[in-house]
């Protein structure tokens, strides 16, 4: 299998305190990987650390045969390649639905307005929000802007989605809509990187779960090993206090 | 009688109200939107994320501190002193003799450029840092982040604080008539010289400063809402000078 993202000996500090403790790690092309663990266990650091929102301290990413965190390299042709969902969403306040599916795609790969506009629709089809391409962010519900920020990262046609907790600030019934879509995406084979609390939805579309604590990588497996026969007692205690 | 010397001086003076006041609305326009250019040009490079090193680093540091000297001054100063210190230092060091409008327009420009910086890197800091994330999320760079998502919101949410800066341009760029800039103020000291009636004259300026000013800002005020359309954005206030009570009612209830 091809290694699409290659991490080597990650860390990273804030200050004194060791946020990610020399992580090995990596996505195949394809695969979608389920990164779970308790708050403050970095995992939502190590997603930022990959698409360098966060400045890794030490250690390598490969990407493409080429380690990324080298000067010269260049950052931000290489964000396009990685398509980010936040939390908050994050859309554009000041464009509308679609031209913050649009503006990435003329300003930074210099498309045409006309393709981008192509591609653009293409995505908010696939999210169900083609109807809504003229509203404003702060008319939509959260979910819609989140079905929206995957819209707009896969309009970047990305190699990898990077989600970082795409549920954890939706109301309960929003939650179904988004995963419904990432559960799409999975489908048609997408490589997604997924920080997540929905452990049913991780057991039901991951590829490979990665459980984290305390900055390091304690197990990763497929999700029936890691749900079912954790082999790590961290694993096991995360697990009970979540399930129940 | 007072009324009857206001009617004689209007009647006999108008020209000269007419383009004194000409000429203050033209240096206050002309100043403030330099001003506002400059600002955001500031605003933009001081908020430049600094990199843990290299060359680039100590390049923005030497940049930075040349700003931050620049508002600290021209903050820190009386605009009627730089009036005086750049006119009459500009003939004096450099022998050049500068015409007085386009002084004028230089000074209120700087003055305007210093305190528009500082507004605007408000504006900037107070954008959500989730905007800034998404815009670099998808490949942009510090330029095209600002120009394409940042600037057109911290606009929109420093317009009002603008208007201030504007109706303050009107107000002091009486403060030139000491380098002889023939504005409303100057204006109004050659009538009242002539007629020796103070009062009256400068009554007749004050109502002419208010005219402009109440103009101004409804005028800003109109523009304010052509740009938030149906509904509004969260607003950045900033010494609100000019903001009533019940226009801040309007906005939350259109809020959300």
């Amino acid at each position: 299998m091809e290694h699409v993202i290659d991490i080597q000996h990650l860390s990273k500090s804030f200050g004194a305190h060791e946020v990610l403790k020399d992580i090995d790690f990596s996505v195949d092309k394809g695969e979608v990987v389920c990164i779970i663990g308790s708050s403050g266990s970095g995992k939502s650091t190590l997603l930022r650390c990959v698409n360098l929102l966060e400045n890794p301290s030490g250690g390598r990413i490969i990407y493409k045969g080429v380690n990324i965190l080298d000067d010269n390299h260049d950052v931000y042709a290489y964000r396009t390649k990685l398509g980010m969902v936040f939390q908050q969403f994050n859309l554009f306040n000041n464009h509308n639905v679609l031209d913050n599916c649009i503006v990435g795609q003329t300003k930074v790969l210099k498309h045409s307005r006309e393709d981008a506009k192509k591609v653009a629709m293409k995505y908010l089809k696939v999210v169900g929000m083609e109807q809504y391409i003229n509203a404003k962010p702060k008319q939509l519900s959260g979910g819609q802007k989140q079905r929206v920020a995957i819209a707009r990262a896969l309009s970047m046609e990305p190699d990898v989605m990077l989600f970082d907790e795409p549920t954890s600030a939706l109301d309960p019934e929003m939650v179904e809509e988004v995963l419904k879509v990432m559960k799409q995406l999975a489908e048609i084979g997408l490589t997604m990187l997924i920080v997540t609390h929905e452990m049913e939805f991780a057991k039901d579309v991951a590829d490979r779960v990665v459980f984290m604590d305390g900055g390091v990588i304690v197990e990763e497996g497929c999700p029936e090993q890691i749900f079912n026969n954790p082999t790590q007692e961290r694993t096991r205690e995360f697990l009970k206090r979540i399930l129940k | 009688m007072s009324f009857d010397w206001i009617v004689k001086i209007m009647s006999e003076n108008w020209l000269m109200f007419i383009r004194g006041a000409g000429i203050t609305l033209y240096i206050s326009i002309i100043g403030t939107i330099l001003g506002f250019i400059i600002g955001l040009l500031v605003g933009v490079i001081r908020t430049i994320p600094i990199p843990e090193r290299g060359v680039k680093k100590v390049i923005l540091k030497i940049i930075n501190f040349i700003l931050s000297v620049y508002i600290e001054i021209f903050r820190g100063t009386p605009m009627i002193v730089q009036a005086m210190v750049i006119y009459y230092g500009a003939a004096l060091a450099f022998d050049i003799d500068m015409n007085r409008l386009s002084a004028a327009l230089f000074i209120v420009s700087i003055n305007t450029g210093a305190y528009m910086s500082e507004i605007v890197r408000g504006g900037i800091v107070s954008i959500d840092k989730g905007q800034f994330e998404a815009a670099h999320a998808i490949g942009m760079n510090h330029i095209q982040t600002m120009v394409n998502v940042i600037l057109p919101q911290v606009i929109r949410n420093i317009l009002p604080a603008t208007g201030n800066e504007f109706v303050i341009n009107i107000k002091d760029t009486s403060v030139l008539n000491v380098i002889s800039v023939t504005e409303l103020y100057f204006q109004t000291k050659s009538v009242a010289g002539n007629n020796f009636r103070y009062f009256e004259s400068f009554f007749i300026t004050c109502i002419i400063y208010f005219i402009m000013t109440f103009t101004v800002t409804r005028i800003l005020r109109s523009i304010e809402r052509k740009i938030d359309g149906p509904d509004n954005y969260v607003m950045y206030a900033n010494q609100m000078q000019v903001d009533r009570p019940e226009n801040m009612m309007n906005r939350t209830t259109n809020d959300i």
